[in-house]
């Protein structure tokens, strides 16, 4: 299977040198790839997470990138893989994941009775909307805020790297273009807004 | 340990190089077209860009999404990142460097053959008439170069014809034009800020890189992937790997030894260097192979080391440094960068605006005139932005300040995306004692080799010009409609300006000179002491000017070879 991913990608490269691949073909080919993969390799066993833990991070995951109508949210864009494997790689990296989660296990009970994926939406978005900004930084609350920001950061890291969150932000680039030029309308756009606006 | 095997009867080399980056890449072209033999030894592996590079691969190709397996991007600046061209370090474990008390260095060395060129930025700028003659500015700082802008031009000529620049005339003292390839297209952003600058009396013009706009000398033209620094696998920008070294390899006259760490240059009885002697890192085995001239181009840093530790009882201080100079007047880019937002940008069309890597505009240093400034020489000023291919950190700005989750955290992600630029400063330092490098007493590396032990300190010619890099750049941010990230001003130029050795432009440590009691080697980069050793890299530089250092790196180093092949010719070496 590997080898027919690379075999794939080699092509593609070469194609798009020679300007025989268009933009979306060359997406395709992305996904393509990427699909192959995930179904090569089934569906993901956590290394490093227990399931309790892997489920808070993908209740997590969706909680700060949502999925909206067809398209997938953080845990669809593969941010609990992500998550999990680079703990699984870097005892640093493990020590943040799992005493931040032990925190917010620490925590829901003592507010809500339950653990943070039993508790209620609304209760997960109140103590999210403590934990989710600096300004609410107290001796009671820090942990959680800086356990927040690298769940925030990682989280938006695997959405925006992931085929989804390529296509939400309608990144063109990564194909091969013989004579390099960008859309005159573009251009237009942009001086016209500027201070640079003629007349 | 055995003892190094030096037959009786074994062969000599006629030229041995160490090092295979811009210098030695150049040294290996220029003296194998001539017909001469080269031996290069390379401290780091070969080089097998359809292996290591990773260009046109995205985070997704890659579970652990460029974070490395150890998730290593995430804690501290580490290297380049997972995507960069191969083997480069700030700190290599079995090769450490030290700092001494009170001074800041940081020292990135590449291990690979083609070293530093596999990933740098390409941006190849001429040095000017007064870069190599500083008494022509009258300031009093600085030291001319034996050799001036005149003597040198014909050798930027060559390289510029071999590697291929693209660029345009524009007639500026301060930036001389070359013989350019045609320039791409500017990007969006990029007419924003060539318009704000105008405004300013600002000059910005096509950038000037290393990048082929058309087909030249065999390698393709740039497909505008936007991707050169993970090094390019058509070769369409300039490595000293792909341009120089492999090509050189087919003539059958150039032999690269790999993992080769040279340890000392051997002299002989009659004060001659004869031999170089190395450690082979896969064995661990110490060898030595003869040689009638030694060329080295390890990098500033690494060549004045090696000269360093080559004593002997005629050369008690190191070879080639009876002046003492060898590891003096280290310096390196002053460099300060600053990033605003243009709200002009908001809400435009989506297309790709890729390019190559790197701004397609870049202002020369405008100032050469101005009396009124209170810091000598100038900078330039290199500019960023655009649709970015989305990576690890890309948006870790707007999660800083918009914080929150949710759909008001994707909205400010998708509607900020693409409308940042980034202005980096590039500047001149001017040499000073406090900066220099000298052999560590206490320290050797995992092959006993005594280290590198760096002293350096900013003065306040850099801190003044930093505060003037800001004000420029916020004038620039501001009169294009936007925003300056941060604050105002500057309020710790310490601490604003770049971390000695960050900019991997550290040069001057084996300098040129007519004197040979002040310098080291002689207009031709030849040393004054031992007449067959000689240095390619960027250490003979006498400044450090506003211009990045690689193309000047290659003029010299074509023009010393060429030398070299002159002299071994006349049976002169």
């Amino acid at each position: 299977m590997e080898s027919t991913r690379r075999a794939i990608l080699r092509n593609a490269a070469a194609a798009a040198l020679l300007g025989q691949l268009s933009a979306e073909a060359m997406q395709h080919v992305h996904q393509h790839a990427a699909e192959e993969k995930k179904a090569a390799s089934g569906v993901y066993k956590p290394k490093a997470l227990n399931p309790h833990e892997y489920q808070t991070v993908t209740r997590l995951a969706d909680l700060i990138i949502p999925p909206e109508g067809s398209e997938v949210g953080g845990a669809g864009a593969g941010a609990p893989e992500f998550i999990d494997l680079m703990c699984s790689g870097s005892d640093r990296m493990a020590q943040i994941w799992l005493g931040g989660l032990a925190w917010l296990d620490d925590q829901c009970p003592k507010r809500y009775e339950a653990t943070f994926v039993a508790a209620k939406p609304a209760q997960q978005a109140e103590l999210l909307d403590l934990i989710a900004y600096r300004r609410n930084d107290t001796p009671e609350t820090g942990p959680g805020i800086r356990f927040f920001e690298w769940a925030r950061r990682m989280v938006v890291d695997a959405y925006f790297t992931s085929p989804a969150g390529v296509r939400a932000l309608g990144y063109k680039g990564n194909v091969g273009m013989q004579v390099f030029q960008v859309p005159q309308e573009a251009i237009t756009y942009a001086i016209n807004r500027s201070p640079f606006k003629e007349g | 340990m055995d003892m190094p095997q030096v037959m009786r009867g074994a062969p000599v080399h006629d030229v041995v190089v160490i090092g295979s980056g811009a210098g030695g890449g150049t040294v290996a072209h220029v003296l194998t077209k001539l017909g001469v033999k080269v031996t290069l030894l390379e401290a780091g592996a070969m080089l097998n860009p359809a292996r290591d590079y990773k260009e046109h691969k995205t985070p997704a190709d890659y579970p652990h999404r460029g974070a490395g397996d150890d998730a290593s991007s995430y804690f501290g600046r580490k290297d380049f990142g997972f995507f960069s061209a191969p083997t480069g370090y700030w700190e290599i474990d079995e090769e450490p460097y030290t700092v001494a008390a009170g001074s800041q260095f940081r020292w990135f060395r590449s291990r690979i053959l083609g070293g530093r060129t596999n990933h740098y930025g390409r941006i190849s700028l001429r040095f000017a008439d007064y870069d190599f003659k500083a008494s022509l500015l009258n300031d009093g700082l600085g030291t001319d170069w034996p050799v001036t802008y005149e003597e040198i031009a014909p050798y930027y000529d060559k390289a510029e014809d071999f590697i291929g620049i693209c660029g345009t005339a524009e007639g500026l003292r301060s930036a001389p034009d070359g013989r350019f390839l045609p320039a791409p297209a500017l990007r969006v952003h990029e007419y924003l800020i060539q318009k704000s600058s105008r405004k300013l009396n600002i000059p910005c013009v096509p950038a000037r890189m290393a990048i082929l706009t058309k087909p030249k000398n065999g390698r393709l033209a740039c497909h505008y992937c936007g991707q050169c620094g993970r090094g390019c696998v058509t070769a369409s920008n300039y490595s000293s790997s792909q341009v120089q070294i492999f090509p050189a390899m087919k003539t059958g006259l150039l032999t690269v030894i790999p993992n080769a760490m040279v340890r000392e240059i051997i002299t002989g009885a009659d004060g001659k260097a004869k031999a170089v002697s190395y450690i082979d890192k896969t064995t661990r085995t110490e060898k030595q192979i003869n040689c009638r001239v030694v060329v080295l181009a390890a990098s500033a840093c690494e060549s004045a080391r090696l000269l360093l530790n080559s004593k002997s009882s005629r050369h008690p201080d190191g070879l080639a440094n009876s002046s003492g100079s060898v590891g003096r007047n280290l310096t390196d880019t002053v460099g300060y960068s600053l990033g605003g937002y243009v709200p002009a940008l908001e809400g435009m069309m989506k297309h790709d605006s890729d390019g190559y890597a790197g701004g397609h505009v870049y202002m020369p240093w405008w100032g050469l005139e101005q009396k009124n400034k209170d810091f000598p020489r100038g900078y330039h000023i290199e500019v960023g932005g655009g649709y970015n291919m989305p990576m690890l950190g890309s948006f870790n700005g707007v999660c800083r300040s918009h914080e929150g989750y949710g759909a008001g955290l994707k909205k400010a992600i998708l509607d900020s995306y693409g409308c940042s630029v980034g202005f980096a400063g590039r500047g001149e330092m001017i040499p000073n004692a406090k900066s220099y490098c000298d052999i560590d007493p206490h320290v050797v590396d995992r092959w006993g080799i005594p280290v590198l032990r760096f002293h350096f300190e900013w003065s306040d010619y850099e801190l003044k010009m930093v505060k003037h890099m800001h004000e420029t750049f916020a004038a620039i941010i501001e009169g294009m409609g936007g925003r300056v990230n941060g604050p105002k001003t500057v309020a710790d130029t310490k601490r604003a300006i770049s971390t000695p050795g960050e900019i991997i432009h550290e040069l001057g440590t084996v300098r040129m000179g007519s004197d040979p009691k002040t310098s080291a080697l002689n207009k031709y980069s030849q040393s004054h002491d031992v007449k067959n050793v000689f240095v390619a890299d960027a250490a003979p530089f006498v400044t450090n000017p506003d211009k990045n250092p690689t193309l000047t790196i290659c003029a010299m180093a074509w023009r010393a070879s060429e030398f070299i092949a002159e002299g071994l010719k006349k049976g002169e070496l």
